[in-house]
């Protein structure tokens, strides 16, 4: 029964990536399983794989050692069978479509009918109503991005791949959209894989969170979430989020103070523990100093 | 600026008119002719080395509004040739280009057998391809727009092929894993992202494609005088120093060609405007 409802099972999944200044490790030895309507979040710093996993989900990257099913078949075939619908870093909008035609894009694409109807509802979601006919560059970064979770959500796909949807949000859309997100994932029983560098985020939206390591990318923790389903806003200043949230905090910051420090920063703004560090430079395994 | 252009204009013609108005004056035994006289008459020979604004302008007017559109001696008939030559070839030339574009961006054994002779097709210089394409298919029968056009079609493919390959490449890899994440056909990548993403480098690449059309057609035309057009006048004009001719029709050629690309770029604009580029 279990493994009928298992919507990505990964087992000792690995990828390296051989690049011309050697191999980078992006995963490795991921063992995961992510069951039927599960919000699952993916934290930890830059560099440590969370998008490469979900582009391994999606078919857009091949692991290079272990296995992965998705429904049950291979990512490829889940992807021929469209099962899921991607929301990336970026939004990704096409500049010469207005939002209502990128939204559209694929529902062309899949020859669905019910466009109009699709189209709105999902604007509506995001609380675009009002902008079908604008071009991109007339929105907002904040308004695209909520354009390319539109255009996600509209062929209604019953698993989500997110890859920091929100990150370029400001606060207060930031809380409404989370907010809508929960009361969709609750309506549609939809099954998540959220990323994100926020640990409140991250508390706020899952049942499961998944703290993640670099050098080499793995998986250095899965803490099961013991909120209740119905969340309100206001639940993150209960001692059980609190709690909660001190618990994936201890998870991401092992041992030494330096990388504890580091950690309980990324629940603000910066993204990465080392301000000056890139994701190459993290995966070489030398963080800059820190001071 | 204009005035600057036309006031040197008129001083270059007095200066190499002046031999030959010399001769004609010592001929007809005028001594002491003054400047002011000597200058209007170098600008209205009939045959001058360089003939005087008004002169060009004149023979364009005459040549066009003035006489009967039938007639071969109207400017506006030749360069209604001139222009079917070289919009059959810029069409011709744009749908190759395209097409070879397409072809290159598609399949990686056409990227490295096709480039490197579309590059050499271009460094064989147009005159000596001309007469070989005129002459030769006027020998198999072939006559008239066609043989003008497959020049054209030969200059103005190669800035379309190389601004459709890159504009066919555009799309940035996180727009393409969009649409491998929909499953979408090869079909549906290029109608719904490639060729969208290239429009703007088709705009750019016909505006200078239908440019060089028309030189082209001209030098078509050079090789073969009974076609008509305004590489016809521009040749017989100089068999026989009609320098007058010889200038209205390149005024005419200059004329059309920056209509050419305006009408271009006006379809470039209609264009943007539907694909919701700034203002
Ligand atoms: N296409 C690629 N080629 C080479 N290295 C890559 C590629 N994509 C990601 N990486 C490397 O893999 C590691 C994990 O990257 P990524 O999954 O993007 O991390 P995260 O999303 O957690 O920040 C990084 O070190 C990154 O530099
Ligand atoms: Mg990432």
């Amino acid at each position: 029964m279990s493994l009928a409802a298992s919507v990505v099972s990964a087992k000792n999944l690995g990828l390296t990536f051989s690049t011309n200044d050697g191999d980078v490790i992006a995963l490795s030895d991921v063992n995961l399983e992510i069951g039927a309507g599960e919000f699952v979040s993916f934290i930890g710093p830059s560099g440590c794989g969370k998008t490469t996993f979900l582009r391994v989900i999606a078919d857009l990257e091949q692991p290079t050692s272990g296995s992965i099913t998705v429904n049950g078949t291979s990512p490829s075939d889940a992807r021929l069978n469209r099962a899921y619908g991607y929301v990336f870093q970026a939004p990704a909008l096409y500049p010469w479509r207005t939002i209502e035609q990128n939204v559209a894009l694929p529902l062309e694409i899949m020859g669905l009918s019910d466009r109009a109807a699709r189209i709105q509802r999902t604007l509506e979601l995001v609380n675009l109503t009002g902008f079908e006919k604008k071009f991109p560059w007339q929105l907002s970064g904040g308004m695209q991005q909520r354009a390319s979770i539109a255009r996600a959500l509209s062929f209604d796909a019953d698993l989500l791949l997110m890859d920091e949807p929100f990150g370029a949000l400001d606060e207060i859309v930031r809380d409404h959209l989370n907010s809508e997100l929960l009361k969709l994932w609750a309506r549609t029983k939809k099954t998540i894989a959220f990323v994100t560098h926020s640990i409140p985020e991250a508390v706020y939206l899952s049942t499961k969170i998944v703290v993640m390591s670099p050098r080499p990318g793995r998986v250095t923790d899965i803490i099961e979430s013991d909120l209740p389903a119905e969340r309100p806003l206001d639940i993150r200043e209960t001692p059980e989020f609190l709690r909660l949230a001190a618990r994936v905090r201890d998870a991401c910051a092992p041992a030494t103070r330096t990388r504890s420090r580091a950690c309980a920063s990324f629940s603000t703004a910066r993204p990465c523990p080392f301000s000056s560090c890139s994701p190459r430079s993290c995966s070489s395994g030398t963080p800059p100093p820190s001071g | 600026m204009l005035a600057a252009i036309v006031l040197f204009w008129y001083a270059a013609a007095i200066w190499m008119n002046a031999p030959w108005q010399d001769t004609l004056n010592s001929r007809a035994n005028l001594t002491n002719v003054p400047f002011t006289d000597f200058a209007l008459s170098t600008w209205a020979q009939a045959k001058p080395v360089l003939p005087s604004p008004h002169q060009v302008f004149a023979e364009v007017w005459n040549a066009t509004i003035g006489t009967d559109i039938t007639s071969k001696r109207s400017l506006a008939y030749h360069a209604g040739i001139t222009l079917g030559g070289t919009l059959l070839g810029f069409a011709l030339g744009t749908l190759l280009g395209v097409g070879l574009a397409v072809m290159i961006v598609h399949n990686d054994a056409s990227n490295r057998s096709l480039m490197p002779w579309i590059i050499a097709s271009q460094t064989i210089p147009i005159l000596a391809i001309a007469p070989m394409v005129v002459v030769g298919l006027g020998a198999v029968g072939v006559t008239g727009m066609l043989p003008k056009a497959l020049i054209s079609m030969y200059l103005s493919f190669f800035p379309v092929v190389v601004g459709m390959v890159k504009g066919l490449r555009t799309p940035e890899s996180i727009q393409l894993d969009l649409m491998r994440t929909y499953n979408a056909s090869p079909w549906q990548v290029f109608s719904k992202l490639r060729w969208p993403s290239a429009i703007p480098f088709l705009f750019a690449s016909m505006k200078v494609g239908i440019a060089i059309s028309l030189i082209g057609a001209v030098v078509g035309e050079l090789s073969n005088n009974a076609g008509g057009g305004l590489g016809v006048r521009l040749l017989t004009g100089s068999y026989n120093g009609q320098t007058v001719q010889i200038w209205a029709a390149l005024f005419i050629a200059a004329g059309l060609a920056a209509a050419l690309v305006i009408a271009v770029g006006f379809a470039e604009r209609l264009a943007n405007a539907r694909m919701g580029a700034r203002a």
